[in-house]
This record gives C-alpha cells, structure tokens and sequence, in this order.
C-alpha cells in the first residue's frame, strides 16, 4: 500500500483541458461539465457499440479513459447498456452480421438519443466499404448526429465530437417535457 | 529441397526468414500433416483459393511451422467438385480454418475417419446464402442478399442444474463483438463455446484486384492492434514476390515500430488486467504510459498506432537524430516505471490472489490444441520466429522467448511483464545501431508471382500469402492472425472457473476479433 501511495504522490495529476468542441482550442473542464449538467440534467452516459471496426477506433476511444483525458470528470462516463445510455459512440463499418444488433441497440437506447459514429469506417465505410459482408458508413444503418473521421481519430478528437453531438442538443428543459419515455418503465 | 521424406520439391521462397513452398497431391497433403504433426511442428494456418481464372480448379493451402522454417503447401482441386481430406485429426486448430474455407470459397474438408466433423458454417451467419461463395472468381464480391434466418446450433449441455448464459455480440465494455455460449453450474463454468464472424467484413474479396501498394493499407487494416506486424508481413510477403531487398536501415525500422508495438499493448494489457481484477490503479498508471508512448508515436512516426508507416519497400518515412535521441530517453524512463509497477503487482496479494491458479492452460493442453505466440509462451511453449529464425535485425539482437510454465493469467502477466523489459532492451539497441542510409527502394512487381511473410507479432504469429495475376495485381491475399488458433484455447482455459472471471481470463489472452473475423 506505502509503495502504491508513494508511486502515486511522485507522478501527481496528468489531466489536460478538454478540447474545444471539434476544435483544437483546451477548455477547463468545469465549464464542460457544467454545460453538459445544463443541456443534459446529468452526467453524459456512453455506450460504445462495435459494428465490425478493425479493433483501431476501440484503442483510441479506450484512451479516453486515461488520466490526460479523465472524461469522468467531464461528467462523462461509459455504461454497459443501451439503456442507460444518452449517446451511442458507434465505431467500424457496420458488418452485415451487426447489422441487426446495431438496430436493436438503438432501440433499446431511450430518446432522446445521440450517435456519434466513429473513424473513417464509421463515417463512409473507410477502406472496407460497401460490400456483401458490409453495410458501410454508421448512417447506411441507423440515424447519426455527429461523425468524427481520422484512422483512428485521436482522443482528443474523440472527445470533441462526442462534445459538439451534445451541443447540438436541445437543453434538458424542453427535450425532456417532449418526451413520453422519459418516465420510469420505458423499453 | 525435400522435407520428412516426401517426395515433393519445395522452393524456397526469396524472404528474410525461411518459407519454403510446394504444390502436393492428396496423399502427400496427408503424409505431410501427419509428419509435421509427428515431429511435433505446428498448423499455422489453412485457406482456400478459387484458381479457375489461371486454367485450375480450386486449391487448398497448409502452412506448418516446423524446426526448418514455414512450409506452405498447396493441393489443387477438382473444379467441379472441390475437397481435401480434413487435417483436424492432426491439428484441432483446423477445425475453424476449414469452415472459413468452405463459407469463403466452397471447398469441403473430406473426413476419412468415423465423419462427424463440424460442418457448421464459421464465417457465414445470415448475410449471405450458403451457395453464394464471396472468394469464387465469378462473383464480384459487391452482391446484396436478403438476410437469411440464422439459427446456429449450439452444443447443448445437460444435466441437473445446469443452466445457459448468453453473452454478446455486443459487449458490455469497449470491447469487439463475438458471442458467448456459457453453460454454468452456480457460478461455476461447466463449458463455453464461442461463435465469432460478427465482424466479417470481407477483407480477402476487398484484396482481390488492388496493386500491391494499395493492399499493403488494407493489411495494415486487418487487426488494428498489429497493425505494424500484419504490415511487415504483408510487406515481407510483396518483396519476397518481387524478389526485392530492403535497405538495411528500413529493416532496423521495421523492427523498432515492431518492438514498440508489442510494449504499446503490453503496456495497455497490464493495466486492464490489473482493473479486472479491481485494481484502478494499475489502469490509471499503466494507460498513463501507454499515452506517453502513443504521443511519441505520433510524434516520430506521424500516427499513434504507427499505421502506414511500413510499406513494400521499405518504408515510408525516415526519423532523424532529434526523434531517436527523444526515443531512447523515453525507453529508459518507462523501464524504470514499469519496473517499479512490476515490484507493486508483485507485492500486491489481492491482485496475486486473482491471478494465481485462474483461467490454467497446462503445456500438455497447450501442445495438443496448437495454442501459440505470447499465450503459448506462458503455457511452456518456447516458439518465437525472432529467436527461432532471427531474421535482420534480429540476427544481432539475441532474443529469447520470455516463456513460463504455469499458463494461468498470472503466467500471461509475468510473460507481458518479461517481454515488455526484452522489448525495451531492444529498441534501444535498434536506435544505438540504427545504420544510415535510404529507407525505401523502389520494387518492380512480377506477375503471377507467389509471396509470404510471416512476422512474430505481439500476440503471436501473423502470416501473409500473396499472389499476383498476370497483370501484378492481387489475384489472392491470406492474413492469417495467431487468434484463430487460441480462440479455442480459450474456451479450455475457463472450464472449472466462475463466471466472474471470464473477463480478466479473456483479457489474459486478448484475441483479436477483427483479425479472426476478417
Ligand atoms: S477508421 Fe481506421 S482505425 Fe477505425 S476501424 Fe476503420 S480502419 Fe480501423
């Protein structure tokens, strides 16, 4: 335990400013996590859902869960399930084998929901493209808001992405009373 | 030259390393399997090839490892009705690789024995029709079908008590998707059985008809966490077809990309490990200093995970003295990190306690059923094609394989451990060394050629079959990744274990799916 609390008080904090919504610019990260309490109401949940990406995108998106990134003390955080979800973070082209999968994750996803599709395979299909086994770009599937191109993009630019998708949202006032599933028991 | 007595010629292949190749007929195809078996050589991989456009039917190909080197052997098969006798007696490996052969090109494993071999198909799940064949020459691989009712039967368990828990495809973490069959008694894991293909995207039809430089992006592009190995191997493979040399200094490269690759995912597999087992301050460390090394990849190399940095050739871009002074400074500071962490997991019985005795794959189990590369290694298998067949650089580096008899998750850290350290020694030799000079020559493709790489990647062994038509394109390219042959290692490796340890059991091995799937 010494020899643990010792490593760690030597190496301090690492955490950079979070990007500046698809843009180079560091913001603190108060300010992000107070813009996402106000258009949300809570911490952004994210499911990440594999549709057939070569295993790159999900590198970059582990990432940002290092301490330079620190995204839980943006407020945002990563669930298990599409159902605790507000955001699906959706990396690959999608393979006609996740096809089905990827549509009932979405489902299961209440509204309102966000879908920020990941990487060149997430934006277009990428340098698999459309084929018998694939369907291609996240959008050839189910709705996306946000996409974020690169092979892989960088944390960073991950991180930027997801932050302009929820931007783009209304503020949690008016988007919660529109919705009827916002109630326990939905799905 | 002749291997095991067989009356067959095979020509050595012009690659650093030695692969030799040969086409068989169907007895020798046999004789060979059971040989290399005997001699104790290993399956590395198995595929299928549609060569009706060259004036043949199909063809079937074997790659075996054995003490002499790769030897790739290729059955040519009847048009009409194509099929081989089935080697899984030899190397339960095969099993998988058969069926992706038969989804793929239609060609049919022939069982001589009592029949009963698997014919469930592997790769092919509803997406497309059993008669649509993608790697058949007729087919342009851009055909759409309606998706087809998939009902993949399971393996049922019996019994008092037992119960099923289905897992996947999508997973619970950020993680790639395959689906889990468990069979449980209480916590305890009675069988697993593994069905993947989820992430079929039909990489091998994507080849068919690129240039050779324009394959070398795809390959990259196979499992994203090798992407240096599967480009050195597919490198390695384009020059061997043209007969090409790469300047010295190109190699020096390869091998220190190659080498900061394996710590890149040593560095990432320690940490999750160390969280699987409830331990948040090994995966705040660790992903720490894999962030500190990625940046300097991208910083030197121009990409974070150093992709398109090898091309055919060479590569693709040289670093100057600023970047190799900015490396080696960097190689001794994470040394001494991770030699301080590796003190702290020592120490650390909770986490011991997790890791000791968990997920066991014993030498005898790990011989039998084939597994290899790092999981092999902490099983007691001394396989590593940089120790085995030092190629250059190697030849001047003396690498031994970090190996460890326990094959539990503690054994698979304490190798991540071990080659972590070996890999670090390295690149500093590499940047000691580097010898001057250009990093990329040029190389005119021959048509109808015929090349192979085969490359020790950090999960293992990655291997690389070209083929060129008769205008230097891509008529055949077969990645093979060494997942395919630990998968189901893997479903050994729980048996008798709780439920709850699967995650830090399937992170022990960390397969790839993509690289499977294809
Ligand atoms: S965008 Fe690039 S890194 Fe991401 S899945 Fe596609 S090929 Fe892999």
């Amino acid at each position: 335990m010494w020899h643990i609390l010792k490593y760690v008080a030597r190496r301090g904090r690492v955490t950079e400013p979070a990007p500046e919504p698809l843009e180079g610019a560091r913001r603190p990260a108060h300010l992000i996590h107070h813009e996402i309490l106000a258009i949300l109401g809570r911490a952004l949940a994210i499911r990440h859902v594999d549709a057939g990406s070569c295993n790159g995108c999900e590198l970059e998106i582990n990432a940002l869960n290092n301490p330079y990134y620190n995204i839980e003390g943006l407020g945002i955080r990563f669930v298990a399930s599409p159902r605790h979800a507000d955001l699906l973070l959706v990396t690959g082209p999608v393979s006609r084998h996740m096809e089905v999968a990827l549509r009932r994750t979405y489902d299961a996803t209440p509204a309102p929901k966000l879908v920020v599709a990941v990487g060149d395979c997430g934006c277009n299909g990428g340098i698999f493209g459309e084929s018998y086994a694939s369907c291609g770009g996240v959008a050839n599937v189910i709705p996306v808001d946000v996409t974020v191109p690169g092979c892989p993009p960088p944390p960073a630019e991950l991180l930027a992405g997801i932050l302009a998708a929820v931007q783009a949202r209304p503020p949690s006032g008016e988007g919660m009373a529109a919705q009827e599933d916002f109630a326990p028991g939905f799905n | 030259m002749e291997f095991f007595g067989l009356d067959c010629r095979f020509e050595r292949l012009d690659a650093p390393v030695p692969i030799f190749g040969a086409r068989v007929h169907a007895a020798q195809w046999s004789a060979l399997a059971l040989a290399v078996a005997e001699a104790k050589g290993r399956l590395v991989s198995l595929w299928g090839s549609d060569e009706r456009a060259a004036g043949d039917g199909f063809a079937v190909s074997a790659a075996y490892a054995t003490a002499d080197g790769l030897l790739w052997a290729k059955l040519g098969l009847d048009a009409a009705e194509p099929a081989y006798p089935d080697i899984s007696r030899f190397f339960p490996a095969a099993i998988r690789m058969q069926r992706a052969a038969r989804d793929l090109v239609g060609i049919e494993a022939e069982d001589e024995g009592e029949g009963g071999g698997d014919t469930r198909p592997w790769l092919r799940h509803g997406a497309w029709p059993a008669d649509y064949f993608p790697l058949r020459i007729g087919n342009t691989g851009q055909e759409r079908f309606e998706a087809q009712a998939d009902a993949y039967p399971f393996v049922p368990v019996e019994g008092d008590g037992v119960h099923e828990i289905a897992v996947g495809p999508v997973h619970a973490g950020t993680i790639e998707p395959g689906h889990f069959r468990f069979s449980v008694v209480g916590e305890k894991v009675l069988r697993l059985e593994e069905r993947l293909g989820y992430k079929h995207k039909g990489i091998e039809r994507r080849f068919m008809g690129m240039d050779v430089d324009e394959g070398a992006r795809l390959a990259g592009r196979v499992s994203g966490d090798s992407t240096v190995a599967y480009a050195w191997a597919y490198a390695m493979a384009a020059e061997s077809l043209a007969g090409a040399k790469v300047p010295e200094r190109a190699a020096w490269l390869r091998a220190l990309l190659l080498e900061r690759e394996r710590v890149a995912n040593h560095l990432g597999d320690l940490g999750a490990l160390g969280n699987d087992a409830a331990f948040g301050f090994a995966l705040a460390q660790f992903s720490r200093l894999r962030e500190d090394w990625l940046r300097l990849n991208h910083e030197c190399f121009g990409h974070r995970l150093m992709m398109d940095c090898v091309r055919p050739g060479g590569m693709a871009r040289d670093i100057d003295a600023e970047a190799c002074a900015k490396l080696r400074s960097q190689v001794t500071a994470i040394a001494d990190e991770v030699a301080e962490l590796k003190d702290i997991y020592d120490e650390h019985a909770g986490l011991q306690d997790r890791l000791v005795t968990t997920g066991r794959v014993t030498p005898e189990l790990a011989v039998r059923l084939g597994l290899t590369g790092l999981a092999g290694r902490a099983s007691g298998q001394t396989a590593d094609l940089r120790a085995d067949f030092p190629w250059p650089p190697y030849d001047g580096l003396a690498v031994t394989a970090c190996s460890h008899r326990n094959g539990d998750v503690a054994a698979r850290v304490a190798v991540r451990f071990g080659e972590c350290f070996a890999s670090l020694r390295m690149i500093d030799a590499l940047l000691a060394g580097l010898p001057g000079g250009a990093v990329h020559e040029p190389m005119l493709v021959t048509r109808d050629g015929v090349g192979a790489g085969w490359i020790e990647g950090w999960r293992g062994e990655v291997f690389v079959a070209l083929e060129t038509d008769a205008r230097g394109r891509i008529v055949r390219c077969h990645c093979h990744d060494p997942s395919w042959q630990n998968w189901p290692v893997l479903e050994h490796a729980i048996i008798g274990n709780i439920v709850p340890d699967f995650p830090l059991i399937n992170k022990s091995f960390n397969l790839s799916y993509s690289g499977q799937d294809l």
